[in-house]
């Protein structure tokens, strides 16, 4: 049992023993024990993931969909099942309204070259905002350059917070589809999408939200939401790489015009014509990532069984006390103070390069993450070349978070 | 001295750290004496890609000699692109070309610096070969 039961939130979860399930943990880092903080990079993956997927390679690998053999009938009820997780996952209503992709990006790409190309026009209007990561940005501008949309874009406030004020000015009549975080990867700020769903739909435009940083903290609803697409990666929750899925309304995924061409998406080919199948498989052309969508019904399960409010208390926990710390350190200065964040501090350092941060930590086996985070029109806004960011997971403890801060200490000693 | 001679200096002096913290001080201190390379060189054009920073490299010839100035934002780049000055800079565009940078794995620091940091290392080599190839054509071309 990973979960006790007390009824002091924070403390239900037995921290050692959840470790003790993320054999990397174990790995010395230039000879010192890895802390790891760069989970909103990606997360690491507890052994009953590495279990399935060893577990499917050796003892039920087969292609699934095809053959009508007992292995290809047992992968492709795994793999199906997989899909049944993710729809409780996200409280979909119908099983096929959820898509595998390979991640996020994947899943923006998608919905973009289909809904946009099929349903978008020149001179409709795409709204995204400041923060998005650069794969909620790029392929917006790759449809805007094809058929003459234009992107607009919510601006941030100094917290890091969007202006909805300013949202609210942009929609329109033109608006006619909305593209934003759900929670920011730079900043941690956790954005108000219901309401931003709620205002883009009064004036008729679809919306998707990007959720690769908030599945792993907060319980998603794309039904209450009322999202019209949801995206996310396993990889940021605890599952594999190079696996995620895309959540669309049963009408407007059976609306768009398919993504890739191949086997699986087809009903029926001839030379002449070809008719696709139907939903989900008409946007899953090919033989899919069947062992990585096995396991991320095992990564969904690990966490359920933690309980989602006992991860994002613990989370939070983390959170409060690593600000607390860190904000004692001189010259540093925490980007992105919203009030409602996830467990993302993203800092810098008067004085520092946030790349000789990451040096001098690395050296110490301490991992955070440098840079601009895919977000350069973000850190653009805040005047700043990159930050230095830690983000925290279920498996952190506060006296990572005590490294942390003497390995910034040394930083300081070493550079200033 | 030739661009092997000051490699070999440069590892002996290396190998008088015996932990990480006196060989980072020791490329900090490098980083900070490095003179400053001015604005007029702070182009876009004469920065390198391939670096988590920026770094600028400048380049001219000086008689026969192919002199580098460079800079960077952060400190620890600054001291690495400063021993790459030391042992190319100053020689002619035909032995830059020719150099083997053995030092770079002797001192360790292919190994003790992230990935993303070597690969901006090597994108700085790369470009002062090409800068070497480039004024070499120019030169026989005179
Ligand atoms: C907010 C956000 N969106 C999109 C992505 C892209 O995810 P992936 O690389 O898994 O497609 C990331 C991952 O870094 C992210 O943090």
């Amino acid at each position: 049992m990973l979960v006790e039961n007390r009824t002091d939130k924070a403390t239900m979860l037995d921290i050692q023993k959840i470790r003790a399930d993320f054999p990397i943990l174990d790995e010395k880092i230039n000879g010192k024990d890895l802390v790891y903080f760069d989970n909103a990079a990606t997360t690491q993956k507890p052994l009953p993931v590495l279990n399935a997927l060893a577990n499917y390679y050796g003892h039920y690998n087969a292609n699934i969909h095809r053959g009508i053999h007992h292995l290809a009938e047992k992968a492709t009820s795994a793999f199906e099942a997989s899909r049944k997780t993710i729809q409780k996952f996200l409280n979909a209503r119908y099983t096929e309204e959820i898509i595998f992709t390979y991640g996020t990006t994947d899943g923006i790409n998608l919905v973009a070259q289909t809904y946009g190309r099929a349903f978008l026009k020149e001179g409709d209007e795409i709204i995204i905002s400041a923060m998005e990561h650069h794969s909620n940005i790029v392929p917006w501008q790759m449809l805007c350059e094809q058929n003459g949309c234009v992107l607009k874009v919510i601006p941030v406030n100094d917290d890091g917070e969007l202006i909805l004020e300013a949202y609210e000015k942009l929609l329109s009549g033109k608006t006619k589809f909305v593209s934003v975080v759900h929670v920011s990867n730079a900043l941690g700020t956790i954005n108000p999408v219901k309401y931003i769903i709620q205002k883009a739909h009064e004036v008729g435009a679809k919306v998707l939200i990007d959720g690769a940083q908030a599945t792993s903290h907060l319980t998603i609803d794309v039904q209450d939401l009322d999202t019209d697409f949801y995206v996310f990666s396993a990889h940021k929750l605890y599952g594999p790489t190079g696996m995620g899925a895309l959540y669309g309304k049963k009408e407007l995924l059976e609306a768009m015009p398919p993504y890739r061409g191949g086997g699986e998406m087809i009903k029926e080919v001839t030379f002449e014509k070809t008719t696709y199948n139907e939903l989900p498989y008409k946007f899953e052309a090919g033989t899919p990532n069947i062992a990585d969508v096995i396991a991320v019904k095992t990564a969904i399960e690990y966490l359920d069984e933690l309980g989602k409010e006992n991860v994002a208390a613990y989370e939070n926990e983390l959170l409060a006390y690593a600000t607390e710390q860190l904000l004692k350190i001189e010259g540093l200065k925490i980007i992105g103070q919203a009030k409602d964040k996830v467990s993302v501090i993203s800092f810098v350092i008067e004085g520092i390069h946030p790349q000789d941060v990451g040096v001098i930590l690395d050296q110490q086996g301490i991992a955070v993450r440098t840079g601009h985070h895919c977000t350069q029109p973000l850190m653009k806004r805040f005047g700043i070349p990159g930050t230095s960011r830690a983000s925290f997971a279920v498996y952190n403890t506060k006296e990572e978070i005590d490294k942390l801060v003497l390995g910034i200490e040394k930083v300081k000693k070493m550079v200033l | 001295m030739t661009i092997n001679e000051i490699q070999d200096e440069l590892i002996e002096e290396f190998e008088l750290f015996d932990d990480w913290e006196g060989k980072y001080e020791y490329i900090i201190d490098l980083g900070k004496k490095l003179p400053k390379l001015s604005d007029e060189y702070k182009t876009e054009d004469n920065i390198i890609k391939g670096c988590q920073s920026i770094v600028w490299l400048h380049a001219y010839m000086n008689g026969d000699k192919l002199i580098f100035e460079a800079d960077s934002e952060a400190i620890i780049v600054k001291g690495l692109v400063s021993m790459l000055l030391k042992v190319l800079s100053g020689h002619t565009p035909e032995e830059i070309l020719k150099a083997d940078l053995y030092f770079i794995n002797r001192v360790g620091l292919s190994s003790h610096l992230a990935q993303t940091r070597s690969n901006g290392l090597a994108s700085m080599v790369k470009q002062m070969k090409a800068y070497a190839l480039a004024f070499q054509t120019i030169e026989e071309n005179k």
